[in-house]
């Protein structure tokens, strides 16, 4: 492996300028990460507009800050007050909170801490080996391996988003609609474009983006009432003693490969690897009736899994252009804004941009380590920061921000509009996630079917008997009919322990 | 995986889920179910009439409707999907009296890009601002206008002051 383009990511990192927005991208996740309400997905879309402003390097690396940072912020409201700041740390209240009930509050911020920094490293290093060789794999896909690869794409992501898999997919329809509005790249004719000249170019991403996460998310939380909250003065002792250290070590070690690994799937991610890490710790466990009553390793392994995954899903986008998840779907967005298509043409075409953003991350790692052990104070104060104050401030930013990409003042109406979608379908139980992947991919995979069309003469078998596209789409199969399969054994199981 | 460990990993998601929910509405009722069945179906059918219209090609010679064509066919599937379980999903919320506070916002934000091009981004985004702190957030009238004004002076300065950024402004 020639070494020379990974050595010149790190001088491309050390620019004064790269340096600041890496640190200004982590600072901004620990907030948001802190705060309850807006996730990375939608503070990433938000911010979507200032991007416009830099060079295609440093837009991602504060990006990618923001979102490995959020994982560390999330915990700390999860520990102190039992509001995960962040889905992925939800489970992290569990065992963080029962030690900040005992007056370890500290012990549980530092272990999470120092397994995030352990994981996240880790996940660098396999990640700068890794991906490479993947994205050296795909340069031979052709346009029918890039369609079987998006539509299994969507579907692990729609697979394992939250709601129910059904409206999921349905979502993702809706997004690969949208992606059809204005000129079709082929002909030239309009579509759905209902005679407006505004949509003849198309939907812009940034006010789905902006719409859907940032104002959705914010409409949803008007319902919530939100408690005082009691935030503790200050937090003692965030050093885990040698003990601490010595009882989570395996999490941490379990936790990155975990982390790494689901990371890396489609539709894995932060949350499922946090919920994947714990389980595995309270099955592993000597005594697992000690879960969820403090137990340092209940707090080391989703933690550390969490930003593993965080990272290593950086991998299907940067050698694939294939987004893991929400929030990578909201950066493949930004690198288009930039005039980057992300793909496996990315490490070769743009070595400067691919190795500074993952270099970047062991700056923006040992940033977070500092910030979340001696800064931890500081952040915890935030917490008096009310929602109420926050949430109009985020509106204005939003219809503002999304004028200044083309002062065009229907895209404000337009970010109302997917504002308002956004918020009707959180409601719903749709998630807005699979929707904005597939807008993303639409283009990509409505291209790369035609093209696979015109290049079999109509023939669709040629999908099948093609090896790389083949198996890609047995695994859609396999995906797709695996939860009836589950859900038919299931039905068995119970009749049978019925009729014992 | 054995069946045990398998119902210890789901009992950890479930208080996940439920500490994710606590503060929300009650689970919404089967009408719901179906009516949003309902508009998925017809989302599907007036997208598929749409494909349809610009014509949907074939195999050998996909047109511009193709695409449109086979998304179409499948949300049309799951809405029909959807209608079959009406009932059977618990993920949908009702809508109670906070919903109002969310038609309140929207119409903060609708009343600003009504205006905007004629008065400036000033007046109304100082408004919406005092809506939600106000009325949306329950804060003092103090607190409110105080806020309201910083905000918008902080708004003007960094946008139009230091960015430049010409976005409509009355001063």
């Amino acid at each position: 492996m020639d070494l020379t383009p990974v050595v010149e990511g790190f001088s491309v990192v050390l620019e004064p300028t790269n340096l600041l927005f890496c640190l200004v991208g982590v600072v901004i996740g620990m907030l948001i990460g802190v705060l309850p309400g807006l996730g990375p997905a939608a503070t990433i879309a938000i911010l979507l507009p200032i991007t416009f402003g830099l060079e295609p390097v440093t837009a991602i690396i504060m990006l990618a800050g923001i979102f490995y940072g959020a994982q560390y912020g999330g915990t700390i409201t999860s520990v102190l007050l039992r509001l995960p700041g962040e889905a992925s740390s939800v489970v992290t209240v569990f065992d963080g909170h029962a030690l900040a009930r005992q007056g370890r509050a500290g012990t549980a911020l530092g272990i999470a801490a120092i397994g995030s920094f352990i994981g996240g490293t880790v996940s660098i290093v396999a990640l700068s080996l890794l991906a490479p060789i993947v994205a050296g794999f795909a340069l031979d896909f052709g346009p029918p391996e890039y369609t079987a690869l998006a539509l299994l794409g969507i579907l692990l992501v729609a697979t394992v988003s939250s709601g129910h898999r059904l409206k999921a997919l349905v979502a993702a329809c809706i997004g690969l609609l949208l992606a059809t509005v204005g000129r079709d790249g082929f002909t030239g004719a309009a579509r759905f474009t209902f005679d407006n000249l505004s949509l003849a170019d198309g939907i812009d991403f940034v006010p789905i983006a902006m719409g859907l996460f940032g104002l959705g998310e914010i409409l949803y939380n008007l319902e919530e009432r939100h408690h005082a909250v009691q935030a503790p003065k200050r937090v003692a002792n965030v050093w885990p003693s040698r003990a601490d250290l010595r009882a989570s070590s395996g999490a941490i070690g379990r936790g990155s490969v975990i982390g790494f690994v689901l990371g890396v799937l489609p539709g894995g991610g932060a949350t499922i690897a946090s919920l994947a890490a714990y389980g595995l710790e309270k099955r592993r466990a000597k005594q697992p009736e000690r879960f969820g009553q403090g137990a340092v390793e209940g707090v080391a392994a989703p933690e550390t899994a969490n930003n593993a995954a965080a990272t290593s899903s950086f991998i299907p986008l940067l050698t694939l252009g294939i987004p893991a998840n929400a929030t990578m779907a909201v950066i493949f967005g930004a690198l288009l804004i930039q005039g980057v298509s992300p793909g496996p043409q990315l490490v070769t075409e743009h070595p400067e941009l691919f190795w500074g953003v993952i270099n970047s991350m062991y700056i923006g790692n040992i940033l977070l380590l500092i910030m979340s052990i001696p800064l931890v104070g500081l952040f915890v104060r935030i917490l008096r920061v009310r929602a109420t104050i926050l949430a109009p401030i985020t509106v204005l930013i939003t219809l503002v921000g999304v004028y200044t990409v083309g002062n065009d003042v229907f895209d404000i109406l337009l970010v109302i509009v997917f504002g308002a979608l956004g918020y009707l379908m959180k409601k719903l139980g749709f998630e807005p996630g699979p929707l904005v992947l597939a807008f993303v991919l639409g283009s990509l995979l409505e291209e790369s079917l035609r093209r696979s069309l015109i290049i079999f003469e109509g023939d669709a078998t040629g999908f099948v008997t093609r090896p790389i596209s083949g198996t890609l789409l047995a695994a859609f199969v396999v995906v797709a009919l695996l939860p009836l399969v589950r859900a038919v054994l299931a039905r068995r199981r119970s009749e049978s322990k019925e009729s014992v | 995986m054995t069946s045990d460990n398998s119902a210890r990993l789901s009992d950890v998601v479930h208080e996940v889920e439920e500490a994710e929910h606590e503060f929300r509405p009650p689970v919404a009722g089967r009408l719901t179910d179906v009516v949003v069945g309902i508009a998925v179906v017809g989302l599907g059918v007036a997208a598929l009439v749409g494909s349809v219209a610009l014509g949907v090609g074939s195999p050998r010679a996909p047109g511009t409707g193709t695409w449109p064509f086979l998304v179409s066919v499948v949300l049309v599937v799951l809405g029909l999907g959807l209608l079959v379980l009406t009932g059977r999903t618990h993920d949908a919320e009702r809508f109670t009296r906070a919903g109002w506070l969310v038609l309140a916002g929207l119409a903060t934000m609708i009343a600003f890009v009504a205006v905007i091009s004629v008065i400036g981004f000033e007046i109304p985004a100082a408004l919406l601002m005092f809506v939600w702190l106000k009325f949306l957030g329950g804060e003092s009238w103090r607190a409110s206008i105080v806020t309201s004004l910083a905000t918008v002076v902080a708004f003007y300065i960094v946008f139009v002051g230091l960015l430049a950024v010409p976005i409509p402004h009355m001063f």
